[in-house]
Parts: C-alpha cells; sequence; structure tokens
C-alpha cells in the first residue's frame, strides 16, 4: 500500500471542501472495497478523508411519503430497516444478496453505489484496462470476458456494475443527493450517477471532484409487487452474472452494464400490455453479446420474466 | 498516528502508520494472533472480529479509523479456563480439522447470534418474515467464513447447540 495521510471529517461541508483542495485525496467510509483495491495498489489515494462518523446514517421518511437514507448508513442497517422491508422490499433483497454479513456490516450506502468493477483485468495490474491506465487498452475484450456487459459496453471497456443494492435503486427511481466543494447541494436519479464507458471508461460518474453524496431518497413506492433476483456461480457471497430488480411496473437489471440497466423497452412494452417474456425480449433486441458472455441473454430473458410473474405475484 | 482502541476491554494506545489494518495492529502490534490473515482481502473471513458489536473483516480496515471504538477477538471471548458457550460447542462437535478458520468462524457465530436476535434479515429470510433458527439461515449466514478443511456440518452443529445453551 502506497503512503497517505488520514483525517477523519468534522462535516460534510468541510470533508467536501478538504477533498477539493487536497491533491489525491478520497473519501473513505466502510472502506470495504477502497482498501482491497489500495492494497493492490490500483488505488493510490495521497489523503483519506473518513466521512464514516459523520452524522449521515439516519434512514426517515420524507414530507412526500418516501424515504431518506443516510450515506453513511450501513448495507445491514438499509436491509434490516423496518420501513425499508415492508415498503421497499426489493432494496432489502438485493442489499442481502450482495456480498458477505461481515461486508453488509461495513458498507456504507454511498460506498455500495460507488464501487469500483469487479473485471478480473482490472484486478490484474499486470493486464492493460482503460480504466486503470486511459489509453492502454483492454485486456478483457480478448480475454475471458464471460461476465462482461451486453448492453452499453464499448471496445474501450466492456466492464459491469456489480452492486446489487443500485440495481433495486434504480428500479425505485431513486435520487442521489449530494455536496459539493463550494456548499451547493444537488440531487439527480440514481439512474444517472453511473456513465456509460464509451471512450472513457475511467470517468465513472456524475460527481464533480470533492463532490460527496450524503444520501439516497425513494419516492413513495410504486404500486405493484416488489423483487430481487440474482444468478451466480454459488448460492451465496458471490459477484452476480445477472439480476434484475423489479418493483411494480420498473425493472432493472444488473451485472449486464457499466451502470445499472433500467429496462425501458420492457417496462414499455409491459405497460402496452404484453407478456413478462415479451417485454424482456423487447429489452434483449438491444443486447451485443461477445460470444463467451452469450448466455447471459437467454439468462436474463427467463431471470427476468420469472421475476416480474413472482412480482406480480406479491403485489 | 495515535490512536486508542479498547482491545477485549483494555484500552491500548499506540503509535501507527496509517497504513496499518485493524488486523495487523492485533497480531502485529498486540500480538494477539488469534485473528488470522487468510486472503488479506475480505474474502475468507478468518480475519472476523466484532467492532462495537458488529462482525466485520478486519483485514479491510484502517486502525487509524477504529479510535475509540471497541474491539473483542477471539482473545476476549473465552479463556483456556473458561470457554465461551460457542467455544464449547465447537469442541462438542468437532467443528474443525486444521483450526485456522476457528477464530473467524466463532467470532463471527457471535455477530451473527446478534444479529438473528436483531431481526436482521438474510437472503433465506421470508419476505417481512423475521429469520427463524433453521440451517439454512445459518448456512448463508456464515457464508463469509471459509472452511478449507470443510468442516462445515460440524460448524452448523456447533452453531445450533451453542445457541440452544444460550438460549
Amino acid at each position: 500500500m502506497r503512503p497517505f495521510t488520514y483525517e477523519r471529517a468534522t462535516s460534510a461541508e468541510a470533508a467536501a471542501r478538504a477533498a477539493a483542495l487536497t491533491p489525491g485525496a478520497r473519501f473513505i467510509a466502510g472502506g470495504t472495497n477502497l482498501i482491497d483495491l489500495m492494497k493492490l495498489e490500483i488505488e493510490t489515494p495521497a489523503h483519506l478523508i473518513d466521512v464514516s462518523r459523520l452524522p449521515m446514517a439516519a434512514i426517515e421518511p420524507t414530507a412526500v411519503g418516501g424515504l431518506r437514507i443516510g450515506a453513511a448508513a450501513s448495507n445491514s442497517a438499509v436491509a434490516a430497516d423496518a420501513t425499508v422491508r415492508a415498503r421497499y422490499p426489493v432494496l432489502s433483497e438485493a442489499i442481502v444478496a450482495g456480498g458477505s454479513p461481515q461486508l453488509r456490516n461495513k458498507a456504507s450506502v454511498a460506498g455500495n453505489l460507488l464501487q469500483r468493477t469487479r473485471c478480473p483485468y482490472f484486478y490484474d495490474t499486470t493486464k492493460p484496462c482503460n480504466k486503470r491506465r486511459p489509453g492502454a487498452g483492454c485486456a478483457a475484450l480478448e480475454g475471458l470476458n464471460r461476465n462482461a456487459a451486453i448492453f452499453g459496453a464499448s471496445r474501450a471497456c466492456i466492464a459491469t456494475h456489480t452492486s446489487d443494492m443500485a440495481v433495486a435503486l434504480v428500479a425505485l427511481d431513486a435520487r442521489v443527493e449530494a455536496l459539493s466543494p463550494s456548499g451547493q447541494p444537488r440531487s439527480f436519479p440514481v439512474s444517472e450517477l453511473h456513465y456509460l464507458p464509451g471512450d472513457t471508461p475511467h470517468l465513472e460518474t456524475e460527481l464533480i471532484p470533492g463532490e460527496l453524496i450524503t444520501a439516497v431518497v425513494l419516492p413513495p413506492p410504486p404500486a405493484g409487487g416488489q423483487t430481487y433476483r440474482k444468478v451466480r456461480d454459488r448460492a451465496s457471497y458471490a459477484g452476480g452474472l445477472a439480476s434484475v430488480a423489479v418493483a411494480g411496473g420498473q425493472v432493472a437489471l444488473g451485472m449486464v452494464a457499466h451502470k445499472p440497466w433500467r429496462a425501458s423497452a420492457a417496462e414499455g412494452a409491459l405497460a402496452a400490455g404484453a407478456s413478462p417474456a415479451e417485454a424482456i425480449a423487447r429489452e434483449l433486441e438491444g443486447a451485443s453479446p461477445l460470444g463467451r458472455n452469450d448466455f447471459k441473454v437467454p439468462l436474463v430473458a427467463r431471470l427476468t420474466a420469472a421475476a416480474i410473474d413472482d412480482a406480480n405475484g406479491r403485489g | 498516528m495515535r490512536t486508542t482502541i479498547t482491545v477485549n476491554g483494555e484500552a491500548r494506545s499506540l503509535d501507527l502508520d496509517t497504513r496499518t489494518t485493524l488486523l495487523d495492529m492485533l497480531r502485529e502490534h498486540l500480538k494477539l494472533t488469534g485473528a488470522k490473515k487468510g486472503c488479506d482481502h475480505g474474502q475468507c473471513g478468518a480475519c472476523t472480529v466484532l467492532v462495537n458489536g458488529a462482525r466485520i473483516n478486519s483485514c479491510l480496515t484502517l486502525a487509524v479509523s477504529h479510535d475509540g471504538d471497541e474491539v473483542v477477538s477471539i482473545e476476549g471471548v473465552g479463556t483456556v479456563g473458561r470457554l465461551h458457550p460457542v467455544q464449547q460447542a465447537f469442541l462438542a462437535e468437532d467443528a474443525f480439522q486444521c483450526g485456522y478458520c476457528t477464530p473467524g468462524q466463532i467470532c463471527s457465530t457471535l455477530g451473527m447470534l446478534r444479529e438473528l436476535e436483531a431481526g436482521v434479515p438474510s437472503q433465506e429470510t421470508a419476505p417481512g418474515a423475521k429469520p427463524d433458527f433453521t440451517g439454512a439461515e445459518i448456512r448463508e449466514r456464515m457464508s463469509g467464513n471459509i472452511c478449507r478443511c470443510t468442516a462445515y456440518p460440524q460448524i452448523i452443529a456447533a452453531i445450533q447447540r451453542a445457541a440452544e445453551e444460550m438460549a
């Protein structure tokens, strides 16, 4: 690990300001992904600003009947929250599908959203990766890319976003609240937080340098049932091959793109009266598998149709 | 960086390199070698300890970030003369072969029992329901602890035995 200095932030405002002023600064909350990457020297921050103790862990109702979840709340706390379980079960189910209990106890909401990809070539520092070194090339293109994206990828990057929680948040139309270094708060949909790779896969999110996520805000849940389903190589504690979050007529897919993938074409078809199988088939017309990950297309088709049926049964 | 952490009930004050993980602090600085370094990447669970009562991977957290916290490692769970019921149950059920993962398994069990008590759901928990104490729940909740000797059936039996004795 490279040497770094460390400070415990005293307020969100001070943290954002310090992050913008200090070269090489990064926020740290749970650290479960960042420290792992620092050990591999994929992440090499010169300064860490610990935001884990800021008063940003509350989960509280909003005036319009939604729920505001503090960015520093642990994944476990969100999954166990009574309101989340009662009104947003897809979120609780998605969270407990990810990581291990130890990791969920430590990992924060914002850290979960900002976790880096698990593409093996991103982790293998002996191989070229455009995320690690822009312009270096992508070893995954001709490599063992069975878990690569089938939507929205580019020649520069075929990695996927691997969060479970984020897939549920996108299906629920959640918004991110963030604070800029100048103290300016703003809010935007979680679906706009992550970028598609294009030619610049090292640019991953909408956040400006030093901007701090302070909360995630859920609108009132949509009418209808909710469910989260994930397929992976082991029954527990493994990254997904594909996942789907369903909340009423809203559908998002996980581990199939560089960001949680809102299945808008499928939603449109469902709203027009298509069957679940017909609806997801419409979405998959836009898929571009690469060979080794061709299996994801029928997998997503069956998984999504089953999940929609399941959610309808719970509605 | 000066850091004070209560470890197994005793306040310990150390001057640490910021890079020191909680696991390395326990093992290298305090010579508490019960928590093990298996993978050092949060994948095996051998380093599991309790921080303020919650189980975490001590390899994936910086010691300096735990200033003021209370840490319990296996050395604080029981002593040779006075074993904790979970330790006793692991012996009774022969829940290990090499024993390397055992300190992490036992600390993880303690954290898990507390989570069950608090109603924290897992993917085995029915929607909206309070989790029950089935083998499926225990297996799922212990999936962050790997045992390469594959003593899993005995570990499940030990956890069930301990939970019954502690109830």
